[in-house]
């Protein structure tokens, strides 16, 4: 069953003398119950925005939201059933850590030994028992943040809304809370959002991830999809570390299928086989792609292509090899070290069947084989 | 900054003496006269010891003000009680209406938002002069003219723009989030303005609350017009000192001191509160 829909949501901010902003367009979501969701993009791609709309504190444009069977858009945030952790904590300044997280308890009457149970345990998942009793000035931005992730997570609510849930904290602390917070959200079948530009905090916390940018919902997916099926352009270079490589390559038909050439360095059978009508006939129409491979997927010290060794980095457990063809760069991630120095001429193998093609409009025409 | 040093610490000394007596003279003398029968006053050269008398707060208290002339009615108390009545109502009700609308101007961007702001502030750029005729003008025709509701209303002009504008810097220093969390915990839009902003502001609402009050007491040519005897705050008062027999300033003296009192008294209560409030409205307003 879905937990929360929204449907054809649109966003625009107008302010007098300023063009309007569209920060959300046509975005429809459908998130089931008990599972975890990242809207993950850069800065100003609507994200932030999703998440206010859905709590409350920004009015739709346009389309509904429906949270839990209830049609919730037109409801004050108070009757939503969310719980949201603000990116800027947003503690009541007045009131000690255990008074703010306990707050919305006790303003639900819940009986007091209940509401001290709750609070002592949500405390001991984040680590904050030892400044229960400060007041937020007077505890660093790290504690504030967990504090107001405790706020949150302490609720009974429908959705629980988290914005950059885990920005200021120290890598070590951010890698045990994600594991303590996934399991407590799967533990009681909690519905969570979460908004995040981070995508190792996307891969290890959420079910699914929805790539937005430009106010557009670009790809909801889980993290295996992402990476081996990108709809488009967009989340293949988005998704992925190092990015994918990207190289503009021209169609021609061969027998059986068609040959992509990149330069005069580099040319790609695409056989009939690998290829089903639908990509065929839209590869016929397009005389420029855009072919996309995964750095992982490239070998180095075999094949023919030849490249001018840029750097060579020593990752601990992988190297990149970034090396320059006639003026197009290739990143390639292997297990080993690679004996390159940089100035070295180096062959690098390229299949075929790893290649992702995009069309000229971004769309992705075929993926690459998974392996 | 660090003042270490022997000279540096004497010259601060001596110059933050220099100021305070230039500053508190004039006070100081006020006090003294006060004290003095204007005989004592006149005398050339003045001097500082002399024989205290208690006549003119006499004088004043009891209404009763004896000149050359003969005796004259002077209702200095009554004036006293129609400064505080005044200024206390007019600072309530500039708070009742300021502090929600700078609520609204920090938080909502709406039509014409900006421009009432800038016009509510406009009111203090003019003379009070200028809008003084077609006010009392008004005010006849209305029957506002020389009630206590008519001038608390026209001291908004006075109050509610200065409340306004430091509020708001308050208003907007405080992160909407916070207001945003306390709503999502089950609680209306009035319970967040009433039970977290207001309080938070609460220290820059006390100044403003407070400057305003000065700004009130302090004025004079709003009542002088607006106002007749039986209305009038002490600034007015005080114009009855100057009799046909002369100028009392004996009792000028005694009516300043007894009128500077209150306000005094109060702002050395809030003075924490009023550097606070003063200076961050003007940073972040």
């Amino acid at each position: 069953m879905d937990m929360l829909e929204l449907r054809g949501i649109d966003k625009v901010y107008r302010s007098r003398g300023k063009e309007p902003v569209h920060a959300v367009r046509a975005l429809d979501m459908a998130v089931e119950k008990g599972e975890i969701v990242a809207l993950l993009g850069s800065s100003g791609c609507g994200k932030t925005s999703t998440l206010r709309m859905i709590a409350g504190f920004e009015d739709v444009s346009a389309g509904s939201i429906a949270l839990g069977g209830r049609r919730i858009h037109e409801l004050p945030p108070a009757r939503r059933k969310v719980a949201m952790a603000f990116e800027g904590y947003s503690l009541y300044p007045p009131l000690t850590v255990r008074e703010n997280i306990a707050f919305a308890l006790k303003s639900a009457q819940l009986p007091r030994a209940e509401v001290a149970r709750r609070v002592d345990e949500i405390a001991r998942l984040v680590e904050i028992e030892d400044i229960l009793d400060s007041y937020p000035r007077a505890i660093s931005g790290g504690q504030q943040q967990r504090v107001s992730l405790a706020r949150a997570l302490v609720r009974d609510a429908d959705l629980y809304l988290l914005d950059e849930p885990m920005g200021q904290l120290e890598p070590q602390l951010r890698a045990v809370l994600r594991g303590r917070i996934k399991s407590l959200l799967a533990e009681r079948g909690m519905t969570a959002i979460f908004v995040t530009h981070d995508q190792t905090e996307a891969s290890a916390l959420a079910d699914r991830i929805a790539v937005m940018e430009g106010g557009i919902l670009q790809q909801f997916a889980s993290e295996k999809e992402l990476k081996g099926r990108p709809a488009n352009l967009f989340v293949a270079s988005f998704i992925g570390e190092p990015p994918m490589n990207l190289l503009d390559a021209s169609v021609t038909r061969s027998d059986g299928g068609f040959r992509l050439s990149v330069g005069t360095e580099m040319g790609f059978d695409i056989g009939g086989a690998g290829l089903d009508s639908e990509a065929a006939k839209v590869l016929a129409g397009t005389p420029q792609v855009r072919i996309g491979i995964r750095p992982q997927k490239i070998a180095v010290g075999t094949g023919d292509v030849r490249v001018k060794v840029v750097s060579n980095q020593w990752l601990g457990d992988q190297s990149h090899v970034a090396g320059d063809c006639n003026g197009r760069m290739l990143i390639a991630v292997t297990p080993g070290r690679v004996a390159a120095r940089p100035g070295d001429i180096v062959p690098f193998a390229l299949e075929p069947r790893h290649l992702h093609i995009f069309g000229s409009n971004g769309a992705c025409i075929r993926h690459a084989e998974v392996s | 900054m660090e003042h270490s040093s022997l000279a540096g610490r004497i010259f601060r000394g001596v110059a933050l003496t220099l100021i305070l007596i230039f500053f508190m003279f004039p006070i100081v003398w006020i006090f003294l006269m006060s004290f003095q029968t204007n005989e004592q006053i006149l005398r050339i050269p003045p001097r500082i010891l002399f024989e205290p008398t208690f006549a003119n707060y006499e004088a004043l208290i009891s209404g009763q003000l004896r000149t050359a002339a003969g005796n004259l009615q002077i209702s200095f108390m009554r004036n006293l009680f129609n400064s505080v009545v005044l200024s206390s109502a007019a600072v309530l009700l500039a708070l009742l209406l300021g502090v929600p609308a700078a609520y609204a101007f920090a938080r909502f961007k709406f039509r014409l938002g900006e421009s009432i702001a800038f016009t509510l502030l406009s009111f203090r750029f003019a003379p009070p002069l200028l809008v003084l005729l077609p006010l009392s003008l008004y005010y006849q025709e209305l029957g506002l003219n020389d009630t206590y509701f008519g001038i608390v209303w026209v001291y908004q002009l006075i109050a509610l723009p200065l409340i306004l504008w430091i509020v708001r810097g308050y208003f907007e220093d405080i992160s909407p989030d916070i207001e945003h969390a306390y709503r999502l915990a089950g609680h209306s839009w009035r319970e967040a303005f009433t039970r977290i902003a207001v309080p938070l502001a609460g220290p820059g609402i006390a100044a403003a609350g407070l400057l305003s009050f000065i700004f009130c007491w302090n004025n004079f040519v709003f009542a002088l017009i607006l106002a007749s005897a039986d209305k009038q705050p002490v600034t007015v008062g005080a114009l009855a000192f100057v009799t046909a027999s002369g100028i009392q300033y004996g009792q000028i003296a005694a009516a300043i001191v007894l009128s500077v009192t209150p306000t005094l008294l109060l702002a050395l209560y809030a003075q924490r509160y009023l550097v606070e409030g003063l200076s961050l409205g003007a940073v972040k307003g």
